[in-house]
């Protein structure tokens, strides 16, 4: 199993990436469950939310804990490291917003990758929402579903134009992540 | 019957999922008010009608009190009648929850589970299931989005069943199971589920051209025998609702009972619990079991009528039975769910050692630490009563 945490702020897409990214899986034929942390819905409040993927049917109910992926959507949050890194193992991968990547830093020494999703965003958007970049840098750096898989879910999820943005900003996310030393 | 090829697999959250078994259902009316966290049920359902996919009354009104009191109406005048609440919005219907039952209705109400302010709060907790269970509703409780979905459709076929006749709440932990996006297999159109579920056969509908009366007045020389009739009619409904598990296994291949057991024959400490948890409550004891823990869990599909028989034979030998509440019963003997235990247990002549857990409220994440602590207190024999996962 799989274990994935969303760190964003509401209003960009948090809880939709983590929807997303289960749905990717599900189509694949395994088994996933996205979890929402739903609060005072507020604009611009810190959101997380959870992903497990599973070959085999999963019953635990509660938030992910120990996750094995950690996505930055907001880089506002980087600054927030004892929330950022909490519960992480040693393994564990950091996928974060940078709008430099090539000067990014690894996070405490963990397996760090970063994307400018800010600039993907504003070009391909036109908005600064940046969830599907991540989310494209997701799987980009894990390879954690197959890009098409995300792509149906894109597509079911949003419609006409938005669907056609959206894949772009997934695909241009995909393509340019980057493993920061 | 073929059971495979009528689904498709896809991911849906608990509402959506609830959402599309009262449209498989082919539901003629839905009176609901929207609250969080069961919203979405109501507004998909809304666009089912507003889109002609759904040929259905919906009826937008200005409170829950309304809602079902407009679904009393409909049907008793034959309609499959759908509504959906949560916390605050079941507590104005309280009045009408007897009524509905006792007016002998088929009403199948989703309850997204919302713990009772105040504090306001809008996460899980089962203070609202809890606060139905002495009204003459069967209620149901789903432990995962499939169940969800199934068991609104078993519903429809216990509540219009005429030897049933009695509303049913089908219980989804609310946003645990209302929103959160799980894998299931749906039926493909509406026409699929009338093999199980036909259009309803109504008795003794109202109807202006053959006036009948419903409800009465009955002055203290009836009233009671009145009572003891519904108390033994809803008692019997145990009996139908476990024939309509088998033939909703048959049609769908997916089985269901009014409880489900893991590793309790030889347990020393069984947990009993409802909803969402019983999954986690699963993993952790296969866990518990591998470290030589001999630890049981029983969780409840049905959780009215209580099958006390079943229960009390399933924990006939178990040393301590710790009842695990997600709402607390205040100045009560322990929560809602452990006095039913205790009481089924004393009904059959069995003496266990109980232990009362209150977990989760107002959705506090019940963990495997929190669970962790759970089992080591409760074999401390001093201890009869836990809050889990509770600061200071």
């Amino acid at each position: 199993m799989i274990e994935v945490r969303w760190h964003g702020r509401g209003g960009q897409g948090t809880v939709t990436s983590s929807q997303l990214l289960a749905n990717a899986a599900i189509y694949e034929g395994k088994y996933a469950i996205h979890i929402p942390e739903f609060g005072p819905e507020r604009r611009g409040a810190p959101v997380r939310s959870y992903t497990r993927i599973s070959d085999e049917a999963i019953e635990i109910r509660y938030g992910v804990i120990n996750p094995d992926i950690v996505v930055v959507i907001d880089p506002t949050l980087l600054a927030y490291k004892d929330i950022i890194l909490a519960g992480l193992k040693d393994d564990s991968i950091i996928i974060f917003n940078h709008i430099d990547p090539s000067n990014a830093k690894p996070l405490d020494g963990y397996e760090s990758y970063a994307v400018d999703a800010y600039h993907i965003a504003m070009e391909v958007i036109g908005r600064p929402i940046y969830n599907t970049a991540m989310i494209g840098a997701l799987v980009g750096a894990t390879g954690i579903v197959k890009l098409k898989s995300l792509e149906e879910a894109v597509k079911k999820r949003f419609s006409g134009v938005l669907a056609d943005i959206n894949i772009k900003a997934v695909r241009r996310g995909a393509k340019e992540v980057i493993k920061v030393e | 019957m073929n059971t495979t090829n009528k689904q498709v697999r896809l991911g849906l959250n608990g509402d959506e999922a609830v959402a599309y078994a009262a449209y498989h259902a082919d539901v003629d009316v839905i009176s609901a008010y929207p609250i969080t966290p069961q919203t979405i049920i109501v507004e998909r359902l809304s666009e089912f009608v507003y889109n002609g996919e759904l040929d259905a009354e919906f009826i937008a009104v200005e409170s829950e009190h309304s809602a079902l009191s407009a679904a009393v109406g409909a049907s008793l005048a034959g309609a499959r009648t759908f509504t959906a609440t949560a916390s605050q919005g079941l507590a104005l219907m309280y009045e009408i929850l007897y009524i509905a039952s006792s007016l002998r209705t088929s009403i199948v109400m989703a309850l997204g589970n919302r713990a009772f302010s105040a504090p306001i709060n809008i996460h899980c907790s089962h203070d609202d299931a809890y606060a139905a269970r002495d009204a003459g509703w069967i209620q149901f409780f789903a432990e995962n989005v499939q169940e969800a979905y199934d068991l609104t459709l078993i519903a429809f076929k216990v509540s219009e069943d005429k030897k049933v006749l009695f509303p049913s709440i089908v219980n989804l932990d609310g946003f645990i199971l209302t929103h959160s996006v799980e894998p299931l297999n749906i039926f493909e159109d509406k026409q699929v589920i009338k093999e199980f579920l036909p259009d309803r056969e109504a008795v003794n509908k109202i109807d202006p051209s053959s006036p009948i009366t419903y409800g009465p007045l009955a002055l203290p020389d009836y009233y009671m025998e009145i009572k003891k009739q519904q108390a033994e009619a809803f008692k019997s409904t145990s009996i139908r609702i476990k024939e309509i598990f088998g033939e909703y296994e048959e049609f769908s291949g997916r089985s269901y009972s009014p409880l489900k057991k893991l590793y309790v024959d030889d347990a020393d400490i069984v947990f009993v619990v409802l909803g969402s948890t019983a999954g986690t409550m699963r993993t952790m004891v296969k866990r518990w079991r591998e470290n030589g823990e001999k630890v049981g869990v029983l969780s409840l599909t049905l959780y009215r009528p209580f099958p006390s028989r079943e229960v009390a034979e399933v924990l006939k030998d178990v040393d301590t039975v710790v009842v695990m509440d997600r709402s607390y019963s205040f100045g009560s003997p322990g929560g809602q769910l452990y006095m039913d235990v205790a009481a089924a247990l004393n009904k059959y002549g069995k003496y266990n050692r109980l232990v009362n857990a209150i977990y989760g409220l107002g959705g506090r994440d019940f963990t495997p630490e929190m669970a962790e602590d759970m089992l080591n207190a409760s074999k401390d024999p001093s201890i009869r009563e836990i809050w889990v996962g509770v600061r200071g």
